[in-house]
């Protein structure tokens, strides 16, 4: 066989079917792609059996503290233990069964809202229901008061929050509260009639995207409480929620202002020729559209929040990865910090993760192009 | 008196200025009640912004609009008796891309005119019929052709149940197979008695249709006739040019 020939037909293997035309196709077409190909294979060969070995095979699951784990590979034991001040924080222990149950309802509440399998009325319903009702419910049942009336007992005052529960308290209150804020930031960004709304939008845009979130939580947590009148009682919780809102709709506002600018002009004169009022045109023509080609944007705003909540331990809140990390601080599990933080980042990876994919199949749902 | 009611639009000395190109020149205009009117002349020359204009779509400088007595100001309530009354069918079409056809139809008399839903459908259904598409109610904008959609377009302003339609431009963004099935249901539109303001370059639909014919020029009505008199005898120069111009082509 000359050399020839033996390309001719080594060029011939990538039309062949299935698996192995892909290889070759793929892989294996040039000597360069040879060369990147097992080049490629030798780095993951040289990083994946330790990771698994160090993360799965190797790694400690049985026992119950630092004695029965060595610092060759991870020690799970020491997440088992901590487990609740990750995921509670400061809670106490005996009354947990009350962020369980928040966070069961909303799983609940939340799955009658984003599955598709419902009627779209009782997904309406349900959502209105997690929109205004269930942040006081959660509340009253996390807090055990609500407007002052004792429900639960005892007290467990915000200071006490902590872990994912706080971690969710914060990004999805902020999340629901930040959305319609940005979008009639948006909305007055792009009103023509009204200059004074107009430049009050855009001077409020312009200032929250301007500073950082550090500094936005530090002034909340820090100034604000100097700065309000002698005796007004506003807890840290709430106090950087707020600032969070703030930073956060600003992005909205121009991730939706993204949207407004990209739909046709004719949508407006199509809908003023028939003479619907402003609001009306804005909820029923416009924002459907403008919203649905900004999800990505919209999701991406979301994801970044709930990972900016982490920011609020510079405020001495204990936030999920603030809980994690804290954790090694204990004399008994000191040195444990790469588990924490696997930990915590594969608790937030999921989170964010499952954003993505929902708002994915949303897209592609509320596609109605050819 | 009876003059005056009997003239559904009255324009007077209009004018109108994009910064310092005056785009509508002393415009002085009135249209009668079942009156199909055509307005014809080259790119530019101010025909789309006049009838942009009767319903506010343009805002206007000097001169006065009457559209069946009420006269166009910046008042909120003024625009909306106006736009009441004047329905509008765009080059674009502008349906909503989010919305079923039926949707499209409906979504004004429920939500401006407060209609019944079914009342809303039953009439969306009979104006479909008469644009020959009911059988498209379910599908949305994106999955029909050009003349469909135009024709929907039509259909969703019938459903305002307007005395004056405006159309500004309807055939120029349809392949040419498509000209005719929106012109056919233009047409039954003029028979049925509809006042009509069409911008088109069409010159059949105009004399088959047009009770009268307006040639506009560097934003002045150059000549306005009947069509028998404004294709066979044009009076002006610069409307003998264009019409030459068109019969070229």
């Amino acid at each position: 066989m000359t050399l020839q020939e033996f390309n001719h037909r080594y060029q011939n293997l990538q039309y062949r079917p299935g698996a192995v035309g892909w290889v070759f196709k793929n892989l294996l077409s040039s000597p360069f792609n040879i060369l990147l190909t097992f080049g490629a294979l030798y780095i993951l060969y040289l990083i994946i059996p330790t990771s698994l070995n160090w993360l799965i095979f190797d790694s400690y699951w049985e026992g119950e503290s630092s004695q029965d784990c060595n610092f060759d590979a991870a020690c799970w034991v020491f997440i088992k233990a901590r487990f609740n001040t990750i995921i509670y924080g400061f809670y106490p222990q005996e009354h947990l069964w009350r962020p369980n149950l928040v966070l069961l309802l909303l799983v609940i509440g939340l799955s009658f809202v984003l599955i598709d399998r419902f009627s779209n009325k009782l997904r309406l319903r349900a959502g209105m229901v997690m929109l205004f009702a269930f942040p006081f419910v959660a509340f009253a049942i996390l807090h055990g008061s609500l407007f002052g009336v004792e429900i639960f007992d005892p007290i467990v005052r915000t200071e006490q929050w902590g872990g994912l529960v706080l971690t969710l308290v914060l990004s999805l209150g902020g999340i629901v509260l930040c959305f319609p804020l940005g979008i009639l930031l948006a909305l007055g960004r792009q009103c023509k009639t009204m200059p004074v709304v107009k430049y009050v939008c855009i001077w409020f845009i312009e200032f929250w995207r301007g500073v950082p979130l550090i500094t936005v939580l530090f002034m909340a947590a820090v100034m604000l409480p100097l700065l309000l009148p002698e005796g007004t009682e506003f807890d840290k919780l709430s106090r950087a929620l707020i600032g969070i809102v703030l930073f956060e709709a600003a992005y909205i506002a121009e991730v939706v202002r993204g949207g407004l600018q990209a739909l046709p002009k004719g949508q407006y004169e199509a809908a003023d020729s028939l003479n619907f009022s402003y609001w009306k045109q804005t909820n029923l023509i416009i924002l459907p559209q403008a919203l649905k080609l900004v999800i990505p944007g919209i999701v991406n705003t979301f994801i970044a929040l709930l990972k900016d909540t982490s920011l609020v331990s510079i405020v001495g809140m204990w936030d999920l990865l603030n809980s994690a990390i804290g954790s090694t601080r204990d004399p008994n599990w000191i040195g444990y910090i790469i588990e924490a933080y696997v930990f915590a980042g594969a608790l937030y990876w999921l989170l964010c993760f499952s954003a993505s994919k929902y708002s994915q199949r949303l897209e592609k749902k509320l596609s109605t192009e050819r | 008196m009876k003059e005056n009611n009997d003239k559904i639009i009255k324009i007077e000395g209009l004018n109108k200025w994009y910064g310092d190109f005056h785009v509508l020149k002393d415009i002085n205009f009135d249209v009668s009640s079942k009156e199909k009117i055509v307005i014809c002349g080259p790119s530019g020359s101010g025909k789309s912004t006049l009838i942009r204009c009767i319903n506010y779509l343009e805002s206007h400088q000097q001169g006065k609009i009457e559209v069946n007595g009420t006269i166009l100001s910046e008042n909120p309530h003024a625009i909306q008796e106006v736009r009441k009354e004047v329905g509008m069918v765009f080059q674009q079409f502008n349906l909503f891309p989010h919305l079923t056809i039926l949707q499209n139809l409906t979504l004004a008399p429920t939500w401006v005119q407060h209609s019944s839903k079914a009342e809303a459908e039953e009439r969306a259904m009979y104006f479909l019929e008469r644009v020959h598409i009911p059988e498209q109610a379910d599908k949305y904008p994106g999955q029909l052709s050009g003349g469909q959609q135009q024709r929907v377009a039509i259909a969703r302003s019938l459903c305002m149940k307007p005395k004056v339609m405006l159309f500004d431009e309807p055939t120029s963004a349809l392949d040419p197979e498509m000209i005719s099935e929106v012109l056919d249901v233009m047409i039954e539109l003029a028979e049925e008695g509809m006042t009509m303001l069409v911008v088109t370059h069409e010159m059949g639909f105009a004399r088959k249709v047009a009770d009268c014919v307006v040639f506009m020029d560097g934003g002045e009505i150059v000549e306005r006739n009947e069509p028998e008199e404004f294709f066979n005898n044009p009076q002006n120069e610069r409307t003998q040019l264009f019409l030459q111009q068109i019969i070229q082509n």
